[in-house]
């Protein structure tokens, strides 16, 4: 393994493994203050017992974020010096400005978790607002910070220096509201989506327990429009990639040859040496109409750029395929979940339904799987380039050598925390709580 | 004065901030492992219940202070990050550790043996993760790094793998432990407590001294620069005047048992080494290549970056004393 492909692997694996937490971290505060929200409003003791242990999971995991968050900052300088020194004072106000929301998250998720008896009650759930909030702020400002690699701007280039530095453009480059609003979606879609899954799985085991059917409730309101509302976002962003990075757009479809009146490739494998993607179903002009709302609309293809320009091909391709699969199948268990929950609420029964629940607990890791798919489609398809079309990855690598031992060094240590946040994980929610019956006043307006 | 230089003024405070509020959180660990005696599960306890509610957000200054390194001094930021690749990847690997560890055993079984195997590695994190901290500011003072055109060309082990920095590194990690057990008497809640916290602050104060002298000596031959701004001007007697006043007012307070009093000393004897240590080395963010004015952004993005301080400064000062009030007014 050469230096450069074991600091890239080693940052794919940072990421990849990173995401899940900063996903998580950002989504589950909300879910936490919606069930102390109806505590506080209906005094019905599940929705206590809800919200305290989904803290407890949230300690556990915001941890294990917050660590390998950090571990990341400093990354960008060990793998991608030459990088940073170029880019730092471009980029580096949404990272100084994510560095206060963290701040913030981290303060009020310590008075959340520890502070239940020592703050009042009202204090309590605006500490996990300001959790909630910061979380999604966080997310926002590092997905700039990354929107800004894909769509470099707010300076100009001379003798491969940048002068007429503006960081304030560089933050609102065209790529950073379709990237930071369909990764704001995609971790509570995500996330929700987990929750729900984990919690259908116990009611399947323990029917009827009201504590899972409070807890599924409100995590699919929260996924569920989520869910529904990403492909709006997608197709956004797709079309801002389409504009900024028409090569990357290129190799999402596995469009090797410049087309008028393209089509949409469902699955296929791209072959890079014969330039063609086999065994796709195409649906006929209906890319052209999805980048450019145009059937006659021409895109271009891998073939019109350099071979040293391009993407590996068939990782994007089939990466965006499985992400948009993903994303499809929870937008439909969504559909299903608001048909169900809009006939039957009044009857309390919306979710005694085998299927359904086989359903929700098939599409637990779905948005997951879409993340990190989707993550290997933005970054991969930016290759062979670390800023998009200024610098190559190859010129940003460290001259530090021996750089595989890092990587399997970080791979072991975070194999083996996954292990432990899994274990602990399933060692909280595996007892489903005994639930009291609802208070009187609920139980007479029930009846 | 030049922005750069207050953006850097603003890294050394956070720093200090760090090295107090972040550094005991490290020093608890220490006393996490060398509790022993028949209150050794108390004075575990106490650690735990001093260090949950705020670590994760007392571990926020230094992201604070990498950020603000490559927003507004990005050349050294790349210095840094190669020249001293192996120590910072190693401090990474503690962090992670001692992170993880403490929340871990937290949620674990309570359960002696499984408790005691989290501890171990938390508290064993908590003494390694220190000495790095302070090898890598030691190395970046010592002047040993050199870079010529952006590039790193001391190598990736000279730098650090030296007497000097590795004494600075056993001197952060004594000081933290000092720090902590300092603080550690305040919030003892029961006399036997107290005293268990006074010894071990009194014992590791003479380490900290101890390895202050010997910093000192090696300075001599392996961080010249320094050495000479540290002993040369006229600010500089007084600094270190001041450092040992309090020095010397924290072994008192101790010894008199006047706890928060030594609290209040130990902290202004930390950000006075500091301080020290920012002004020896003075105008360099590396020594002896790079320096403030050279290293510094365009200012634009300097002035950009004041703003968004002043602006995050606004939010965070007051929920970091809600913090801080809620757990630890006693």
């Amino acid at each position: 393994m050469d230096d450069l492909l074991a600091a890239r692997s080693q940052m794919a694996m940072s990421l990849a493994f990173h995401i899940i937490f900063a996903a998580i971290g950002i989504a589950m505060p909300f879910l936490m203050i919606i069930a102390e929200w109806k505590w506080l409003r209906t005094k019905d003791e599940i929705y206590l017992t809800l919200a305290q242990r989904w803290a407890k999971g949230t300690a556990i995991l915001f941890a294990v974020g917050a660590v390998s968050g950090t571990v990341l900052s400093f990354e960008l300088g060990l793998l991608w010096p030459t990088f940073m020194g170029f880019a730092g004072s471009i980029f580096g106000m949404p990272f100084s400005l994510e560095g206060f929301a963290f701040f913030t998250e981290a303060i009020f998720l310590g008075i959340y978790l520890y502070g239940w008896k020592r703050v009042p009650p009202r204090a309590h759930l605006f500490a996990g607002a300001m959790v909630a909030l910061s979380g999604v702020l966080s997310g926002i400002f590092v997905v700039i910070a990354n929107a800004w690699m894909n769509a470099p701007t707010g300076f100009r280039l001379v003798n491969s220096t940048p002068i007429d530095v503006d960081p304030i453009k560089a933050m609102l480059n065209p790529a950073a509201f379709g990237q930071t609003l369909h990764m704001t979606l995609a971790a509570y879609a995500a996330t929700a989506f987990l929750v729900a899954g984990i919690h259908a799985f116990m009611l399947r085991r323990d029917p009827h327990n009201r504590f899972h059917k409070a807890a599924i409730t409100i995590a699919l309101v929260v996924g569920g429009v989520s869910a529904i509302l990403q492909p709006l976002s997608g197709d956004y962003l797709a079309k801002s990639v389409a504009r900024t990075q028409p090569v990357k757009l290129a190799a999402f479809e596995g469009q090797f040859q410049t087309e008028q009146g393209a089509p949409l490739r469902i699955g296929g494998i791209p072959d890079e040496t014969a330039g063609v993607t086999r065994h796709a179903v195409e649906i006929p002009y209906a890319l052209s109409i999805l980048a450019y709302g145009d059937p006659n609309a021409v895109v271009k293809g891998l073939n019109e750029f350099p071979a040293d320009e391009r993407p590996p091909v068939a990782i994007v391709h089939i990466s965006f395929q499985i992400m948009v699969a993903c994303g499809a199948a929870m937008m439909a268990v969504a559909v299903w979940a608001a048909w169900r929950y809009l006939r039957k609420r009044r009857r309390q029964t919306w979710l005694d339904s085998k299927w359904f629940l086989r359903a929700l607990i098939a599409a637990a890791p779905l948005g997951f799987i879409a993340i990190e798919t989707g993550w290997t489609v933005t970054e991969v398809g930016r290759q062979p380039w670390i800023i998009y079309g200024v610098m190559r990855t190859s010129e940003a690598v460290t001259p530090m050598p021996g750089l595989v031992v890092p990587f399997i060094t970080f791979t072991v240590l975070y194999i083996f925390l996954a292990v432990i946040t899994v274990f602990l994980l399933l060692r909280q929610v595996a007892a489903s709580p005994r639930i009291p019956e609802p208070p009187a006043k609920e139980a007479r307006l029930a009846a | 004065m030049p922005l750069e230089i207050v953006i850097a003024s603003v890294m050394i405070a956070a720093l200090v901030l760090y090295a107090l509020l972040g550094g005991a959180d490290y020093g608890g660990g220490v006393w996490d492992l060398f509790a022993f005696g028949r209150r050794a599960r108390e004075q575990r306890t106490l650690i735990a219940k001093a260090i949950s509610p705020v670590w994760e957000a007392n571990h926020v200054w230094l992201i604070l202070v990498i950020v603000l390194l490559f927003t507004a001094f990005p050349p050294a930021f790349a210095a840094i990050a190669t020249a001293l690749h192996i120590p910072i990847t190693l401090l990474l690997i503690g962090i992670v550790l001692r992170g993880t560890a403490f929340t871990f055993r937290t949620y674990d079984l309570q359960r002696d043996d499984v408790q005691r195997r989290w501890s171990l590695v938390f508290s064993i994190a908590s003494i390694i993760t220190p000495v790095l901290l302070g090898t890598i500011l030691g190395a970046i003072a010592s002047g040993t790094i050199r870079v010529e055109n952006g590039a790193v060309t001391s190598g990736f082990l000279r730098s650090w793998l030296a007497p000097f920095p590795i004494a600075v590194g056993l001197f952060a990690l004594t000081l933290f432990a000092f720090l902590a057990a300092a603080y550690l008497t305040v919030e003892a809640p029961k006399r036997e407590l107290q005293e268990d916290f006074r010894a071990r602050a009194l014992v590791s104060g003479v380490a900290v001294g101890l390895l202050a002298l010997t910093v000192f000596v090696l300075a001599k031959s392996d961080a010249p620069t320094v050495r000479a701004g540290i002993s040369r001007s006229w600010w500089a007697l007084g600094l270190h005047l001041l450092t040992g006043m309090f020095a010397t007012a924290a072994f008192y307070a101790l010894w008199t048992r006047r706890y928060k009093l030594a609290r209040v000393c130990a902290a202004a004897q930390i950000t006075l080494i500091l301080l020290g240590w920012a002004f020896a080395q003075f105008p360099h963010v590396i020594e002896p290549d790079v320096t403030i004015a050279s290293a510094a952004a365009p200012q634009i993005t300097l002035e950009l970056l004041l703003i968004a301080l002043a602006a995050g400064a606004i939010v965070l000062f007051p929920s970091y004393y809600y913090l801080i009030r809620v757990f630890k007014a006693e």
